[in-house]
């Protein structure tokens, strides 16, 4: 087994030098170098959950800072930190028979969401034994309606499932760190699963003889459409292009290939073809807290041209894209700027760049930007993995997979 | 060593075969002085190009391309060099990325130090040959593999040189990064390079190819819109001819010229031409300047100030139009920064600045109401109020008082300080150390060794006491006046320009070129386009071809040159008999033929003399024993020989030779000329078409020339009728 540390900076390195491209390898990779930071991380008696914590945020604030643009990075940080504070509070509510918690937690503020929380995910832990996540609100609304709402849900389940706990308390050091691994396994397969679990819900989308705008080219995209091609819909797709990567003639290509009518157009000619199509789905680069959407170049104009002609507007993205910062947080960096080199050729130009003869000031400034920001009025409908949520649904999911004290990582001081 | 072998079972065991390690050395020395006084204090690799060292980018570049073995090269302040590698994250980091340093300080030029390379007999395979100072995004797979696969077909093609389009100014012939324009020739279905010439003359508006270059390709390409990148790809082979051929010292100056004159080993140059990325070398300021504003503009993405490739850990932060701020900026709300402007850490700028187009590095200070214009202001650098810096280059650890002024093109050395209200003129470097005499400075050599070669002359030791002295206001004047080891008040020496002079300052200078320059050369350029039509091509895009670039010199000295060549050619085969190897022979014969500019059929004919001479030598009673004799030495010089005989001209050459031999020197060959060539015939050494040629060409000769085709007019005859015989089977 390699050092921690040296994997931590070979990962660290391949983020700073980005190569790693999209968000799912950054996400699973960033998943897969926490679960060894948490594996091999030594855990005293006390304060298991604080140590363990502490020493993911410390990795994690090295992982945003080497790539602040890839925000999957950082959401799979904070999410792996929440997946600690859950297991640590259901191990302790569970141990304590119910009782205050205030020994082992270690953020006052949100004292009380939390323990609600984790009470409640005890006793549906013993509603349904077999699954190993930390229940979220979601479950709760599905599984037991009436206990989420109950403010102290001290059944008679949740003390059984105490006390059978309380037998093994010697064990419990190991035991923490090993539910929290699991967690991140559960986590590490969800990322891996994504496409297939947003793709379950293509049939219920995509109806016969529809046409489908897309731009640019997004795996789950494409596995999106693929699936509902699957189950013998039939349906046409128009795709802009995406300049300046020309990514949607990749897309083509492979749609093309899997037997679907397919129509290539400019993204200029977006506005004029909107009025055929009866859905836009687009991907996305990372969903912000208030339900807007960063999405590569391009997507801004086709969400307005939608609007304008009442077409639905689809976003379609993993749930590890969800971000739970707002896009006005100044540690959001929301856009990145490529080489111009897309653009123009840079030889023909070159005389248009020659400084010593212009007057030592660059005259022709190109700008590429890689993203877009959508506002979350302009989008009808996200799908995720965990089903289809509309904007104003987003805050909900982010404050189920996020804790509120984790959303800027930053170390504690040691002072 | 055991650890380098170690590396390489671990990582490619099972494909040893089809993979081998890539590698690069990197030349960590210009060999050059054109950054100077700057790099008195520091080498060029270490200055750094907005905010990051130049080797940075490089090996950054070679690390993203897949580059595993990078062997740094360092002469001119080599301990600076390697403590800096030392310290980086290159030598720290983990993975198959290994940089070596290897040392020499009696290299004066990059053949020197290709040389020192191959004594260590560490190159294995194709290498990337780079200089430190080169910043590129290129993917290299594809020309790399261009370059394995033709080196499959033909051994011969050694190296493939990185080209990028680039269109020259029009107006001063110059490329945008300061370099004269380059005129190439390439061969557009193969890309063979065949003509480089980066020192053109544009007063004659004329370059000479050398016409067998039409004669072999059946196209041919000329450009003047091509930027070399000096990027190349090299075969070993190339460190070897660096070893032969000890005089080679500049890259492209010798190597590249050398290569492609040289047609007798062979060797190929190939170019591959890069479309949508950036390479560029920092040779001058210019291209200083140049480079600098491409990264700011993200040419060369991703190694741009706010992805962190460059190792220096700190988030940089884009703003709109170009603005790139570290962390730790402290800014005065007054302060007015502009477009494409970087501000390094924990650099404070005071109310009312103005700093636009420029980079400004770490810990600097900024004072109220100063105006920075296209200037490259390094680190810890202290500006105070009401300076006005315009395409200045200012170094580590610069003062500038009060109410200085620095003029387009200045550059401030590490230290320097400047008085208050003192305008510092343009194109003047000022540097705290005195500039070293001129018989010391070597063109190639970029450092001189701090001891030597300094005038020592008293005036500057009282000057030197009386520094840091504020001179009142009003000093400027006197200033002024001062040509070279003056110092401003404050601490410095204002050197001298040195080498192209003066007037050649504002071509290479980070200013841009001044409108009374500008308009100079637009005048010159419409005087060209006047001049009349008979100067046919004026349009400086396009090269004139001249129909014979037969060397110029006189016919007269031409006879002299020739009838040396024969005797020394003799000489050498001379030695050939006594036992020297073919090789060499061949080797000393081209040396000779380049020395006196003579072509292959020259080589052929004197070669063909010394052999036919050395028929002469042993006794013979009797024609036929002459005859024999004569046959034996052909059989025996025969690989010699064709190694000569490409062409059909050569061949006629040799004829023609032995004609003039027969009559001239040797006359008992006279009687045997027919034999002989018939003989030759045999051995393959001359063929049917080149004998017929000749008998066509005396054909129309008066008679005393034509015994000999008389002669052998029977073997003509029958040369002709198998010819003939050989037409109908075709048909």
């Amino acid at each position: 087994m390699p050092d921690v540390q040296t994997l931590v900076n070979d990962f660290v390195l391949k983020l700073k030098r980005r190569k790693i491209e999209g968000s799912q390898a950054s996400a699973k990779q960033t998943a897969e170098l926490l679960r060894s930071v948490v594996s091999q991380q030594r855990l005293p008696y006390i304060n298991q959950a604080t140590v363990l914590l502490d020493a993911v945020r410390a990795v994690g604030e090295q992982l945003i800072a080497a790539n602040p643009v890839e925000l999957a990075v950082g959401n799979i940080v904070r999410r792996i930190l929440h997946i600690i504070r859950e297991e640590d509070l259901t191990s302790t509510a569970s141990a304590m028979e119910g009782l205050s918690l205030s020994a082992n937690s270690d953020d006052d503020d949100n004292y009380e969401r939390e323990d609600h929380q984790a009470l409640s995910a005890a006793a549906v832990a013993a509603a349904a034994r077999s699954t190993l996540r930390a229940p979220s609100l979601q479950t709760l609304l599905e599984g037991i309606p009436e206990s989420a709402s109950a403010p102290h849900p001290s059944s008679s389940g949740g003390d059984s499932e105490g006390k059978s706990k309380s037998a093994e308390r010697s064990s419990r050091s190991k035991k923490l760190k090993h539910d929290v691994i699991e967690a991140i396994n559960e986590l590490i397969q969800d990322i891996e699963t994504c496409h297939e679990q947003i793709s379950e819900q293509a049939v219920g989308l995509i109806h016969q003889n529809e046409v489908i705008l897309t731009l640019g080219r997004s795996r789950t995209v494409k596995e999106f459409l693929c699936a509902a091609n699957e189950k013998k819909r039939s349906f046409r797709v128009f795709i802009a292009e995406g300049a300046p990567r020309y990514l949607g003639h990749v897309l083509a290509k492979e749609l093309v290939a899997k037997g679907l009518q397919t129509t290539v157009i400019t993204d200029s000619a977006v506005f004029a073809m909107i009025s055929r199509v009866n859905m836009v789905i687009v991907g996305a680069h990372a969903i912000m807290a208030n339900g807007g959407v960063i999405a590569p170049v391009g997507i801004n104009m086709v969400a307005l041209a939608a609007q304008r002609h009442a077409v639905p507007f689809v976003v379609v993205a993993g749930s590890h894209k969800l971000c739970p910062l707002y896009p006005h947080n100044p540690e959001v960096l929301l856009n990145d700027f490529k080489s111009p080199s897309d653009l123009l050729d840079f030889g023909e130009f070159s005389d248009c760049m020659d400084f010593s003869t212009s007057g030592g000031s660059p005259r022709l400034h190109v700008v590429n930007p890689a993203f877009d920001f959508i506002p979350s009025k302009l989008v009808s409908l996200f799908i995720t993995d965990t089903g289809g949520h509309s904007p104003s649904y987003i805050y909900r999911l982010i404050a189920d997979y996020y804790s509120a004290d984790d959303f800027v990582v930053r170390r504690r001081s040691t002072s | 060593m055991a650890q380098k072998k170690n590396h390489r079972t671990s990582s490619d065991d099972p494909e040893e075969l089809t993979r081998t390690v890539l590698q690069a050395v990197l030349l960590a020395d210009s060999f050059a002085q054109k950054f100077r006084p700057i790099t008195l204090e520091r080498p060029k690799v270490l200055l750094p190009l907005v905010n990051a060292p130049m080797i940075e980018y490089t090996l950054a570049w070679l690390e993203s391309v897949g580059v595993e073995e990078v062997f740094v090269f360092c002469c001119a302040h080599s301990q600076q060099v390697k403590s800096y590698l030392e310290n980086s994250q290159w030598t720290k980091q983990p993975g198959a990325f290994s940089v070596t340093t290897i040392e020499s300080h009696d290299a004066i030029s990059a053949g020197d130090a290709l040389r020192v390379i191959y004594t260590h007999g560490i190159i294995r395979g194709d290498f990337i040959l780079i200089s430190g100072d080169t910043v590129s995004n290129m993917s290299l797979a594809k020309a790399l593999s261009e370059h394995k696969d033709r080196r499959k077909k033909d051994p011969l093609a050694i190296m493939t040189m990185v080209i990028k389009h680039s269109k020259p100014s029009a107006l001063t012939h110059q490329t945008r990064l300061g370099n004269d324009e380059i005129i190439m020739a390439i061969d557009p279905g193969t890309k063979e390079l065949l003509y480089y010439e980066d020192k053109v003359d544009l007063s004659q508006h004329l370059i000479s190819l050398d016409k067998m270059l039409l004669a072999d390709k059946s196209a041919l390409s000329l450009h003047n819109d091509k930027q070399d990148c000096y990027i190349d790809i090299c075969s070993p082979e190339v460190l070897s001819l660096f070893t032969d051929n000890f005089d080679y010292q500049h890259l492209r100056r010798h190597f590249v010229k050398g290569l492609l004159i040289d047609d007798i080993m062979g060797y190929k140059i190939f170019t591959h031409e890069i479309q949508s990325s950036y390479a560029a070398r920092v040779d001058n300021f210019r291209s200083y300047d140049t480079i600098s504003k491409d990264i700011l503009q993200r040419w060369t993405y991703p190694f741009v100030p706010d992805v962190q490739y460059l190792g220096n850990g700190l988030q940089i932060k884009l703003d709109r139009e170009g603005i790139y701020k570290a962390p730790e900026v402290v800014q005065s709300r007054s302060a007015h920064i502009d477009s494409f402007t970087v501000l390094g850490n924990a650099t404070t700028v005071g109310d009312n600045a103005v700093i636009y187009n420029s980079v400004i590095g770490q810990g600097c200070t900024i004072g109220h109401n100063v105006t920075i214009e296209g200037s490259y202001i390094w680190d810890n650098v202290k500006i105070e109020d009401g300076c006005k810096l315009s395409h200045a280059l200012v170094c580590d650890g610069v003062h500038l008082r009060a109410g200085v002024v620095l003029e387009p093109g200045v550059i401030l050395s590490f230290k320097v300080e400047v008085g208050q209200q003192i305008v510092v003129p343009a194109y003047s470097k000022v540097s705290l150390l005195p500039q070293p005499s001129k018989q010391d400075s070597d063109e190639e050599l970029e450092y001189a060794d701090a001891n030597t070669g300094i005038i020592e002359s008293p005036s500057i030791a009282t000057m030197m006491n009386a520094q840091k002295v504020d001179f009142p206001r009003g000093t400027s004047d006197a200033d002024r006046s001062g040509t070279s080891e003056f110092y401003v008040s404050g601490a410095g020496y204002i050197w001298s320009s040195c080498e192209g002079g003066n007037e050649d300052e504002w071509r290479h200078s980070i200013a841009p070129i001044p409108a009374d320059k500008l308009s100079e050369s637009l005048l010159n350029a419409f005087a060209d386009v006047d001049a009349p039509d008979q100067d046919t091509s004026c349009i400086p895009a396009s090269g004139e071809l001249l129909p014979d670039s037969a060397s110029t010199v006189g016919d007269g000295e031409d006879y002299r040159d020739s009838a040396d060549f024969e005797k020394e050619v003799e000489a050498t085969f001379q030695r050939a008999l006594a036992g020297v190897d073919l090789e060499n022979v061949i080797l000393e014969i081209n040396s000779l033929r380049l020395s006196y500019h003579m072509s292959h059929a020259d080589c052929a004919g004197a070669l063909f003399h010394s052999i036919m001479k050395a028929a002469l030598v042993p006794s013979y009673s009797s024609k036929n024993d002459l005859y024999a004799n004569a046959v034996k030495e052909i059989i025996k010089w025969r690989d010699l020989l064709k190694h000569y005989l490409k062409t059909l001209d050569e061949e006629i050459e040799v004829i023609l030779k032995f004609e003039e031999i027969s009559v001239e020197t040797a006359r008992e060959f006279s009687p045997l000329v027919s034999n002989i060539l018939s003989c030759l015939y045999d051995k393959e050494i001359l063929s049917e078409e080149a004998i017929l040629s000749w008998a066509q060409e005396k054909e129309g000769a008066d008679e005393s020339d034509k015994i000999f085709t008389k002669q052998s007019e029977q073997f003509i005859k029958w040369l002709r009728e198998a010819s003939e015989e050989e037409d109908e089977d075709k048909d």
